[in-house]
């Protein structure tokens, strides 16, 4: 099938290229044959510089303006729903830190809620638990924006407010590691409690934290979200509709940048959300059409500002109205074996990519669940790509792509 | 010959230390150390990288047109270097004295889109070719703006001669017996202020015709997009098209293409400091007893005025190159149609109107 390397060029030519081996990895949609006059077909990616990972994305260009677009995915996929049926509740955990990565906290929260609900041990957790685990939720969802925010600066061109916020996020991923003792995939919210109580000094150094990155957020909005170049690159680019939004059934900040005011920590209210006061904020088309690209990325940083007011809560009512015990043990009411009544459950909650789903069947005879399907955001999110990348320049998919903030991992799950 | 001896090493080195200054001022702007390892301070950083380079397997891919594609680099690096040869360092000190200076920096630059054009068409890559398509569309869009700008300065300079136009900068117009020992430099041109013997800034074009200043920000603009920097580094965005034209040049001949950009960055920096900001000349002016223009500059063809012309010069130029850094590690990309948007519409129109002025200047004058 391959041709065979020639025995005495093997100094010269490393790889000989025939058209074969496309045909192997993965069908095109778009034949070099049928092609109009003047249109070129692009491989964008699995290894491209912005495609935020591994998507590989197939375009049809005429000179610089886009006419067709076909994403591949799968470059990631290690069959976590396949695992879950062979995983019991508790051991699902770790493999929900490697879906979305730079966010694992909000999906453990989040499944962690979804089992406790199973078993209806929901009104037991104890509030302290619970406001530790939207603490650090909040804390990985400021991470996960100032990644989304940053590489997005690196799509357009802006190196620098990436690596600042990169030196930002590092004081969470540390207070994170000394928390948890792992920077990205935790493994620290279990059902029904937490690994541990948070470390004496924790809720301090938050504190300290906070009172540290509300100014270098500010100055990153300055440095780029306000730049004027930046505003006429992202302005009235890939603008979605909320009609557009809502028949995709986009979430987070993606629809709220389109004007629709759906926030799930809201709507649903749960953990302990009800009790904490923030704002949702939505796109307003500020500087251009409502729902594009810069609606998106301003919302995103609005709900770091969000998430701070949050934070600050969260470390008050940690410090006095729940605080630390000696007798306080954050496994308490961990289930010794999960075990749920037969039953299916969707559970969903809001992670910074917008609506994270667990559809849970269990039989009631093991402690393995039947079937758990993810609804991905991301997922979801990168499905309107097609829809709004059409007839756009070149630079101009690459700043929608940014925009969306999708994570392969969790993609392709 | 003196420029060749000079030049070619001198280029070399730059790059060298041009790399290294920009990842440790981008390290600076960034909050971050920049490279630290090899050596103090990291300042063997750029030397381990050309070994690298130098190391490196030559790949030429195999559909590539191959004679073009080993052409491209040179024809590249030769237009840019070329460049150099008339570029006056000193009073004296000239590769080439060229009575048309202005006109053949200007040409043989042009010739540098050749390159990237064959570079790009070569490759047989898609990105190649997205690259080099635009990186041709921007840079002779903008030598437009560049070389009206260009023309006023010649306009009230009366020369085309590179080394003539720095003479006109300073206070040693007339000496040495050759050029023009009966002209006089007044300030803002047409006022009847002799600052001929008072030198420094205020003899600078920029203020010897006030009006060159706007000249000075179209011409850096334009020198900006001539040399594929940031705002204007469409055709290599590593985002959207990985490295444009330069994509699949690997080791040495991309090693060449590097050098290439810092040259232009050099000369552009160089024509820069020779047209609007007196070239060699001191920049500070002899203010009643204190002559601090005599002091800091020498007589043309004596040992103290090469060294501080030479001082001078490069002290300019390297502000420049400096500013030039400092905007790349600030401001994110424009896009293509933005950034002909800003040469057609905004660059040209203000550069006509700026010709105009500068002619009906010359002629009150």
């Amino acid at each position: 099938m391959f041709p065979t390397q020639p025995q005495n060029t093997t100094n010269k030519i490393q790889y000989i290229y025939s058209p074969q081996h496309l045909a192997n990895s993965e069908p095109n949609k778009f034949a070099e044959n049928s092609l109009k006059n003047g249109e070129m077909s692009v491989n964008l990616g699995p290894q491209h510089p912005s495609t935020h990972g591994v998507l590989r994305l197939e375009v049809l260009t005429d000179g610089e303006i886009i006419t067709e677009i076909e994403p591949h995915i799968g470059y990631l996929h290690r069959c976590f729903e396949k695992h879950c049926e062979k995983l019991t509740y508790a051991q699902i955990i770790p493999y929900i830190d490697r879906m979305d990565y730079v966010s694992a906290m909000n999906s453990e929260h989040i499944y962690a809620m979804a089992v406790e609900k199973m078993l209806n041990i929901t009104e037991q957790i104890p509030k302290r638990v619970e406001y530790i685990r939207v603490l650090v939720a909040e804390l990985n969802r400021i991470a996960s924006h100032f990644v989304a925010i940053g590489t997005y600066g690196v799509d357009i061109g802006a190196t620098t407010p990436f690596l600042w916020l990169m030196r930002d996020r590092e004081h969470i991923l540390r207070l994170l590691e000394w928390l948890t003792g792992a920077r990205m995939l935790y493994n620290y919210i279990w059902v029904g409690g937490l690994y541990y109580d948070l470390p004496i000094g924790f809720e301090e150094k938050c504190k300290e934290f906070l009172d540290y990155v509300l100014p270098k957020i500010k100055e990153t909005e300055n440095l780029m979200i306000n730049n004027k170049i930046f505003v006429v690159r992202t302005a009235n680019v890939g603008v979605i509709s909320l009609d557009l939004a809502v028949n995709y059934a986009l979430s987070g900040a993606v629809m709220r940048g389109s004007g629709l005011k759906m926030d799930l920590r809201k709507k649903d209210a749960y953990s302990v959300y009800p009790e904490l006061d923030f704002d949702v904020p939505v796109g307003t088309g500020a500087m251009g059409t409502q729902g594009d690209c810069w609606d998106r990325t301003w919302v995103r940083l609005q709900e770091c500002y969000e998430s701070i007011k949050i934070l600050y809560q969260c470390v008050e009512k940690l410090q006095k109205e729940h605080k630390r015990t000696t007798d306080f043990n954050p496994q308490a009411f961990v289930p010794k074996k999960i075990r749920p009544e037969k039953q299916f459950l969707y559970f969903r909650g809001e992670t910074p990519k917008g609506e994270l789903g667990f559809f849970l069947q269990s039989d009631g005879k093991s402690d393995i669940p039947l079937r758990c399907k993810v609804r991905s955001p991301c997922f979801v999110n990168l499905s309107v790509l097609p829809a709004i990348a059409k007839g756009v320049l070149f630079s101009d998919l690459i700043a929608i792509i940014g925009s969306l903030d999708f994570v392969m991992g969790e993609v392709d799950r | 010959m003196i420029a060749l001896l000079f030049f070619l090493p001198f280029i070399a080195i730059f790059a060298l230390a041009g790399v290294y200054v920009e990842r440790k001022l981008a390290g600076f702007i960034q909050d971050r150390l920049g490279p630290m390892e090899t050596g103090k301070f990291g300042l063997l950083q750029t030397v381990a990288d050309i070994i690298k380079l130098l190391t490196k397997e030559d790949i030429i891919p195999q559909k590539a047109d191959k004679f073009v594609f080993k052409l491209a680099p040179l024809v590249i690096f030769v237009s840019i270097f070329a460049g150099f040869a008339c570029i006056p360092l000193t009073a004296t000190m000239v590769g080439a004295g060229l009575s048309v200076g202005v006109f053949y920096v200007l040409g043989i630059i042009s010739l540098d889109v050749i390159g990237i054009l064959m570079a790009g068409w070569s490759s047989n890559s898609k990105y190649a070719l997205l690259g080099a398509m635009r990186a041709v569309g921007q840079i002779i869009s903008y030598e437009i703006p560049l070389g009206l700008v260009v023309l006023c300065v010649v306009m009230i300079s009366q020369s085309l001669d590179l080394q003539e136009i720095s003479y006109k900068q300073g206070i040693w117009i007339g000496t040495n017996g050759f050029y023009f020992s009966a002209q006089k430099i007044y300030l803002f041109g047409i006022t009847p202020i002799d600052i001929t013997k008072v030198g420094g800034f205020l003899a600078w074009n920029i203020v010897q015709m006030p009006f060159l200043c706007i000249g000075f920000v179209i011409y850096f603009i334009a020198s900006l997009a001539e040399c594929n920097r940031a705002p204007f580094d469409i055709p290599e965005a590593e985002s959207e098209l990985i490295a444009g034209y330069h994509t699949e040049y690997s080791g040495l001949r991309w090693a060449f293409m590097m050098l290439a950009e810092y040259g232009m960055m050099l000369l552009t920096s160089f024509l820069a400091v020779i047209l609007f900001l007196g070239g060699w000349n001191t920049p500070l002016p002899n203010i009643g007893f204190l002559a601090l223009a005599d002091w800091t500059s020498g007589m043309p063809n004596t040992i103290f005025g090469e060294i501080t012309a030479i001082f001078w010069i490069f002290f300019k130029v390297f502000c420049l190159v400096f500013v030039q850094m400092w905007i790349r590690w600030t401001y994110p990309r424009l896009r293509a149609d933005q950034l002909m948007y800003l040469c057609w519409k905004v660059l040209i129109p203000f550069s006509l109107a700026l010709v105009m002025l500068c002619a009906i200047w010359r002629i009150l004058m």
